[in-house]
């Protein structure tokens, strides 16, 4: 698969769920692949290093979203 | 003077303890007196706000930090862990505390100068405030504002040769014992490993994909002292496969009170003089010891390398020859279903170091595979084991069951046969079968 098409696939399937979370586990990446997980990370890195995608983290557990995307609210469960 | 009234603090430093309010008090101080001339880059009053929010939070009885954030410098998913405060106005000094975790030096060796340029860098660009060293092992930096954080891991990488540690869904930074740079019970070099695998996976440090954090830890022997067994997802414990080695006139030295037992650490009180009967043989878990006639002997089958006896007497006993590592997985400490010791998975591997310890990456990887594929999110690797059986994780990393895994019998015996590996299947000839048993 293409990076820009792996970026596209990710990119939508988050927008779309976007009015219901918008930070997503690594496992949620790689099932919107349909990839193991190791096969995905690569894609995944590269779409951070790109800015399509950026990390956020309680310090105990890592997510990803959207850049700008209203992730500090959710993460006070303000939406 | 204190820029803020704190009595609810204040009563923290009243008891016989040594108080970390009196400490942040005096680090506070010192930051406004500047002696040593540090161009300041973050507010001077970042401690002071510190005792300020943290008043606050008690008179409320709830944090005022919001939750995550950040979480590293570019191009890294870990290392930095976002800390934002709730009350920017009344604690401009703290509305970014972010805290960084930089690798520990292996076995955590440092000298004294390295301290000192560490702690002159958070002086400069962070609040002074440290933890050395948090559970997983790395050096905490507490507090320090956003643009500050691609500034201090420039410093601490160009002139320091360091690198930020791991957090969130990551490999944790490793963390090991002193080994055999000062230990004698090593049974490998604790530091070449630890240092081999921290620079072979570092994308798994530095750029998060597992289901929750994940830790090594190397422990030279079955004593333990970074506590791996207990601590750590996947821990590599010195042990030897060979027989202990006995000196008998060292023994008869312990026995004659020539020595002091256990390097003299008891010596302070007074227990008599040495019983090699009641605080050796007595004492050895397996009853594998005896020592009769004067002489010792040891049967080795039996011995679980408890290391009692060694500790006691190190002069007289030493560790086999032939040396390498268990590795046990699955400890953690309690979050979900409560502490976890590690299962021993592996009994012995080869540390080879000429092979760039293949042995143990063969273990590692498949391992992980099966973690990131079958992990739930926020699961450690102890509960995937749990759930899924231990039997599943003999499976997916393709390693042959052995007696060493069953820890009892019966009770847990993990292993199941399939039809495939029985021979005759499950299905058999049931007029044979009517031969010997009725209806
Ligand atoms: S774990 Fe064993 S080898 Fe390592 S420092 Fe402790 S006693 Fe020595
Ligand atoms: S190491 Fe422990 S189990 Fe082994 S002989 Fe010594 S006391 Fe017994």
């Amino acid at each position: 698969m293409e990076q820009a098409e792996a970026a596209e696939m990710v990119v939508e399937a988050l927008r779309k769920k976007l009015k219901s979370k918008s930070k997503f586990y690594f496992n949620d990446l790689s099932k919107i692949l349909g990839m193991k997980p190791r096969a995905a990370k690569k894609y995944v890195n590269k779409m951070v290093e790109d800015g399509v995608l950026e990390y956020w983290s309680s310090g105990s557990t890592s997510m990803y979203g959207i850049p700008g995307t209203g992730k500090q609210a959710a993460a006070e469960h303000e939406d | 003077m204190a820029k803020h009234d704190t009595p609810l603090l204040d009563q923290l430093e009243s008891g016989p303890w040594p108080s970390f309010v009196s400490d942040l008090k005096q680090e506070a101080e010192k930051r406004a007196k500047n002696e040593a001339g540090h161009e300041l880059q973050i507010p001077v009053d970042v401690v002071d706000d510190l005792l300020g929010i943290l008043e606050l939070s008690f008179k409320h009885g709830k944090t005022h930090w919001k939750h995550g954030g950040i979480v590293g410098v570019f191009g890294y998913g870990g290392g930095v862990i976002g800390r934002y405060c709730d009350q920017p106005e009344l604690f401009p000094g703290v509305a970014h505390f972010h805290t960084m975790r930089i690798a520990q030096p292996g076995a955590k060796f440092y000298t004294s100068d390295y301290l000192r340029q560490l702690t002159d860098i958070w002086d400069r660009r962070g609040s002074g405030i440290t933890n050395m060293h948090g559970s997983t092992g790395d050096i905490i930096f507490i507090g320090t504002t956003t643009p500050q954080l691609e500034e201090i891991y420039y410093e601490i990488s160009h002139n320091m040769n360091q690198d930020l540690g791991g957090s969130g869904s990551n490999l944790r930074t490793p963390a090991d014992c002193i080994g055999q740079a000062r230990c004698e019970y090593a049974c490998y070099d604790t530091q070449d490993l630890c240092y081999n695998l921290t620079m072979e996976y570092q994308d798994e440090l530095h750029r998060p994909a597992f289901p929750y954090k994940f830790k090594f830890k190397f422990d030279g022997c079955p004593n333990g002292c970074v506590a791996a067994i207990a601590r750590s997802d996947m821990s590599f414990i010195g042990t030897w496969k060979d027989d202990i080695r006995i000196d008998d006139e060292a023994v008869k030295a312990y026995v004659g009170g020539e020595f002091a037992p256990n390097g003299g650490a008891h010596a302070d009180g007074d227990w008599g003089a040495f019983d090699i009967q009641k605080e050796i043989i007595a004492l050895c878990p397996t009853g594998c010891m005896k020592y009769e006639d004067g002489k010792l002997e040891i049967d080795n089958r039996e011995c679980t390398r408890c290391m009692h006896c060694i500790n006691a007497m190190p002069r007289a006993l030493r560790i086999g020859k032939e040396t390498g590592c268990s590795i046990l997985c699955g400890a953690k400490a309690p979050i979900l279903d409560g502490a976890q010791m590690g299962s021993l998975v592996v009994p012995f591997v080869e540390v080879n170091a000429d092979d760039d310890y293949q042995a143990i990456k063969d273990v590692i990887e498949p391992l992980w595979d099966w973690w990131m594929e079958e992990g739930k999110n926020r699961e450690r690797l102890g509960e995937t084991m749990k759930r899924l059986g231990f039997n599943a994780l003999l499976e997916a990393t393709g390693i042959a069951p052995v007696p060493q895994h069953v820890q009892e019998p019966r009770s847990n015996p993990y292993i199941f046969w399939k039809e495939e590996e029985v021979e005759g299947g499950w299905t058999r000839d049931i007029d044979e079968f009517r031969k010997d048993h009725q209806r």
